[in-house]
């Protein structure tokens, strides 16, 4: 074989299973690509190629076998892995080596997936630029001068440099989606509920879902597949069987399926390049037999303050466990301070500049004489979200828009300007406020930087991304970044 | 219904136990007078009245466990991330009086 | 400074209100699987979920949920048909997630009451009804040990130290309506209520109600006004957690409230701490600087709709209610009025009726109760409720004296062992070889002994002065350290010196 890092996660696996290559070979393979190129991309915070090697033994000795049995995967920081360090981006939990396994984790291991190690992120996950990781930015391989998107930067820019071919990642208003769209691959964010969030590091409980990073449809299905699935340890993981993703992304036909171009999600603040590369592929789906309607979704534009009292409201709760207590940093024990003391300063400098801006806005809006006005209100608004989806869902069987407003920005363009940050998720916000699935896939460049289409879809009809995305990409192959600035 | 003071994110700051200076109260209150200053739009929704606040994106009811015992974490696991631990307990600085 | 209690209560009128915590008595905890049981190892009991690790995610206890609606049930409330958990935001260090998994504006019970009897100056019962305002379900804090400061206290401590097995035990928490027009006797209702609720919770079989073991807890509210005047500023009072203790925590707070009030000084509204061994509180935080607590409806759970069918199956499963099951058995039993206010003001019904149900005559039942075991808990300053033993080894220890094989003074031998932790009246029988010497030849000598120590008794007996054998029981009784059956010994001397009676 010849690079086996090139490969998609169904060739590896296919090949695996052919004896063509063996599972130590593709991990080493990874391992060493990591190796070479990590150091000027920074997509990992720890590699844990111990734990990869001795997984990939156990799927070459017949241990273990399944559809994606022997794959390489990389894991967000923000979920827990048994014994391997998890940090979630920040000083706090630096060198906390979990107790136990995420639902999810325990998924992979049991599918023979071989987890590489865990990827950078915005701390806590708040961020659209990874530039907010308390271990320093992940850079773009598509231009090492820019970000990789954010929150899960570091998964993106790891399936897009031929790191890994799988990762997972967590998208609480675009985490997967918008790092997919600016460095040109594929990320889901499945429906609320489809995939269990135990040992998923809270941001914002009602929001955070965990999805898959691929470089294709097909491979993300496959991965789709091995996590979804109702978990008991999840009050809200949802009881039903997992939509037929894996079905969906070989149908792959669209013809007779309505597709809704959301009004709303376009105009101020979408650049011109992007919004034509959007244009060009409602085109495409036209061509492919799907009928094309405008749909008016008129709360849309409230999704992106209603996020920002939501999520950091809930953050602010999620976060207080952080108290120098049981886990994590203690900073100022002097024999002398007070408990309270040391924990406000472990907290002060535990956690960085966005999550300390968020933390104060949450107790903000939770405030008593605050609550109804700004918590109250923007729980009343996803509300009227959510109407807004139902009924455009009556219309259209899939919604569709840009995923992200802009192409990969320069790093340090927009830290000094939050509002400027947030922006960046006017597209996703949406699906994660009402809870259905959505996906960004790659339709073009623009400058030279990927441009990514969302596709969304109804509570649990995620199969239907698979099949609008699978037609797509046939007709549109995810670009390969030119890597110029491999050593 | 924006503009906030400095005082009121030095409260904010102790409610959400940040050790924070004089110069991260300045910044941080500037900055979310304009980021309240931009979710206040949320305000202007006047077809929220009267509408069912959304707190969960999947409307399931009545999940739960039976009453059956799991088997805890061994104790050296659950101590061994602890900054300080004496006596099977998780030590923490002395706790202010007035804290009770 | 302090106004006596009566006078008090003659210038002002009392509001009182009770919030109680109940532990309920699940296997598992709240929200995880960890195991309850009082008295493990620290941090034993503790896993992802209820030490509030990164990730971990609640799941709710079924059986926590039934146990409350039952409660709530059994205080005659409304029973919501959808409700949900909130969080309570505040930072403690015995609380994991330093926010608190709870119930907020959507409880789930709602608008009950509870009947409970008091006596009248005249020592007549009268039954006051204390109106419920919600039962809600919660989760406990862990427990934590100052270390260095003056035994256990938390002022002066130079660190302190935390143990979570407690953290996530279900914990009901049961608030009443402020109770008015209890006029000369407000620390008696808040007992008899208190009292009350703990026999509901015993019947009910929820909680082991153990107030020694945290397993009750009481916050008491006490407010004054004069007559006429709108409702005085109130107090709340924690860590009450013995029946005597409410008693008196009402009663201080009455006697302290009363002195500032004359005075023409303001209460202020604040948390106090009472403390067992003076019974009295000192002052706490001041509400009126309270933390904000940012209540939202708890995100990682799922709302709580109980089936109507369920709640009505619930509703008819329900046990006899303590105070009907007395009334019947008092009538059963033939209980004279006075007999029953005895046993009521003494705090010893209860006891006698179930001490009766398993198997007592009601006069034993009634004598143990009412002498030895009354006079034993108000030695060691506790309820008879709270003594080590239970109403079914009174009966068992009644059975043993029925069949000959105790004496009544080996029998309080057996029952002071039990009190002192020896296990059951049997094991204390063997252990401390208490079973009567009915062997009439090993009890020969014995006899024999005594007539050769006493002649002049034994004299006085054989020339016809039978009273005179008193003497002669009395010193085969010390010989056989009281193991004999006075009434066979009797026989056996009055035999041996050849008198009939
Ligand atoms: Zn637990």
């Amino acid at each position: 074989m010849n690079d086996l890092t090139r490969l998609t996660a169904r060739e590896i696996a296919a090949a695996i299973a052919a004896g063509e290559t063996n599972a130590v070979d593709v991990a080493q393979a990874h391992l060493d690509r990591i190796a070479k190129i990590d150091g000027q991309l920074h997509a990992f915070l720890h590699v844990d190629s111990e734990g990869a090697l001795e997984t990939a033994r156990r799927v070459d000795a017949g241990e273990i076998s399944g559809p994606l049995a022997g794959v390489p995967l990389a894991l967000k920081d923000v979920i827990v892995q048994k014994g391997v360090p998890t940090t979630v981006g920040s000083r706090i939990l630096e060198g906390w080596r979990p107790p136990y396994d995420a639902t999810v984790v325990e998924r992979l291991k049991s599918a023979g997936v071989v987890i590489l190690g865990k990827t950078n992120m915005d701390e806590f996950a708040m961020g659209s630029s990874t530039e907010h990781s308390a271990y320093g930015p992940t850079h773009n391989p598509w231009d090492l001068d820019r970000i990789p998107g954010g929150s899960g930067g570091g998964s993106s820019a790891a399936v897009a440099s031929f790191e890994a071919p799988l990762a997972i990642g967590t998208d609480t208003g675009g985490s997967i989606r918008q790092p997919a769209a600016v460095t040109g691959t594929v990320g889901v964010k499945p429906t609320y509920g489809g995939v269990s969030r135990y040992g998923l590091v809270a941001f914002s409980s009602s929001l955070d879902q965990a999805g898959p990073c691929a470089r294709t449809v097909m491979d993300a299905a496959l991965l789709h597949e091995v996590i979804a699935g109702h978990d008991p340890r999840d009050s809200t993981s949802i009881p039903s069987p997992v939509p037929p993703v894996v079905e969906a992304a070989k149908q792959a036909d669209i013809s007779g399926m309505t597709i809704g171009v959301v009004k709303e999600l376009s105009g101020e603040g979408y650049q011109p390049g992007v919004e034509q590369r959007f244009a060009e592929a409602v085109e495409t789906l036209t061509g492919l037999g799907a009928k094309v309607v405008e749909v008016s979704c008129p709360h849309f534009a409230y999704a992106l303050p209603a996020y920002y009292l939501i999520a950091p409201s809930e953050a602010s709760s999620n976060l207080a466990r952080f108290d120098s207590v049981r886990y994590g940093l203690r900073v100022g024990d002097d024999g002398d301070r007070s408990l309270e003391e040391v924990m406000s300063l472990t907290r002060a400098q535990g956690f960085g500049a966005e999550v300390k801006r968020r933390i104060i806005l949450g107790t903000y809006a939770l405030s008593s004489g605050y609550y109804d006005a700004y918590y109250g209100q923007a729980q009343k608004v996803r509300s009227l979200i959510t109407r807004d989806f139902t009924e455009a869902f009556a219309l259209a069987d899939v919604l569709v828009s840009p995923a992200a407003p802009t192409v990969a920005f320069p790093l340090g363009e927009k830290l000094s300007d939050p509002l400027a940050m947030y922006r960046q998720d006017l597209a996703t916000i949406p699906s994660n406020l009402y809870g259905g699935p959505a996906m960004s896939l790659p339709c073009g460049l623009s400058d030279g930087l990927p441009v990514g289409l969302q596709i969304m879809a109804p509570t649990m009809r995620d199969e239907l991304l698979y099949r609008v995305g699978a037609a797509f990409e046939a007709t549109m192959p995810a670009p390969v970044p030119p890597l110029d600035w491999e050593a | 219904m924006a503009e906030i003071t400095r005082a009121e994110v030095a409260h904010l700051a102790r409610l959400a136990r940040l050790a924070l200076d004089d110069s991260e109260l300045d910044r941080l209150a500037s900055q979310l007078d304009v980021i309240l200053g931009a979710v206040a739009k949320i305000g202007e929704v006047s077809d929220a009245e009267g509408v069912t606040p959304m707190t969960h994106a999947v409307p399931l009811e009545n999940v739960m466990r039976p009453d059956v015992v799991v088997t805890s974490l061994p104790r050296d696991d659950v101590l061994a991330g602890a900054p300080a631990a004496e006596d099977g307990r998780f030590r923490v600085p002395r706790i202010l009086d007035d804290e009770t | 400074m302090t106004v006596p209690y009566a006078e008090a209560l003659q210038e002002f009128e009392p509001v009182i209100g009770l919030e109680t915590h109940v532990e309920l008595g699940t296997a598992s905890k709240m929200f995880c699987g960890c195991d309850t049981t009082f008295g493990a190892d620290p941090n034993t009991h503790t896993c992802p979920v209820c030490l509030g690790l990164p990730g971990a995610l609640p799941v709710v206890n079924e059986k926590a949920i039934e146990s409350t609606i039952r409660i709530g049930l059994a205080l005659h409330c409304d029973i919501a048909t959808w409700c949900r958990f909130a969080r309570k935001n505040y930072f403690y260090p015995d609380m994991p997630k330093n926010f608190q998994t709870s119930q907020y504006d959507e409880p789930l019970c709602t608008d009950g009451y509870l009947d409970v009897e008091v006596s009248n100056a005249d020592g007549t019962l009268e039954t006051v009804r204390v109106p419920i305002e919600r039962v809600h379900l919660e989760e406990d804090t862990g427990k934590t040990l100052h270390v260095g400061g003056a035994t256990g206290r938390i002022h002066g401590a130079s660190h302190s130290l935390v143990d979570y097995n407690r953290a996530g035990i279900p914990l009901v928490e049961i608030v009443t309506k402020p109770v008015v027009g209890t006029k000369h006797r407000p620390a008696e209702v808040a007992k008899a209520y208190v009292a009350e609720l703990r026999d509901v919770l015993r019947g009910l079989g929820v909680s082991d109600v153990k107030m020694e073991q945290g397993s009750l807890r009481c916050d008491v509210n006490v407010s004054l006004n004069k007559p006429g005047d709108d409702w005085g500023t109130r107090s709340e009072t924690k860590n009450v957690n013995s029946l005597r203790s409410v008693e008196r925590a009402v009663r201080s707070e009455v006697e302290r409230q009363a002195a500032r009030l004359r005075q023409g000084e303001r209460i202020v509204q604040e948390t106090r701490h009472f403390h067992e061994d003076t019974g009295l509180s000192t002052s706490g935080r001041s509400k009126e600087e309270a933390t904000d607590y940012r209540y939202f409806p708890e995100p990682d759970l799922v709302p709580v709709a109980p089936d109507t069918d369920w709640v009505a199956e619930l509703k008819a499963a329900l046990p006899e209610a303590p105070s009907v099951r007395r009334r019947r058995l008092i009538e059963q039993l033939a209980l004279s009025a006075l007999d029953a206010e005895a046993m009521t003001n003494a705090g010893v019904l209860d006891l006698v009726l179930a001490t009766v149900d398993a198997g007592a005559p009601a006069a034993e039942a009634r004598n143990w109760w009412l002498g030895h075991l009354a006079q034993t808990a108000n030695s060691s300053g506790v309820e008879p409720a709270e003594l080590s033993i239970t109403p079914a080894q009174v009966a068992r220890v009644v059975g043993l004296v029925a069949g000959g094989s105790l004496t009544a003074g080996l029998a309080r031998q057996v029952v002071d062992g039990v009190l002192a932790g020896e296990g059951e009246p049997e094991a204390v029988v063997a252990t401390r070889g208490l079973a009567v010497v009915s062997d009439e030849g090993a009890l020969a000598t014995a006899v024999d002994e005594a007539i050769a120590a006493d002649a002049d008794a034994a004299d006085k007996i054989r020339a016809g002065k039978v009273q005179a054998v008193g003497a002669l029981v009395g010193r085969v009784m010390k010989a056989t350290r009281g193991q004999a059956d006075a009434s066979v010994v009797r026989r056996l001397l009055l035999e041996r010196l050849g008198v009939t009676e």
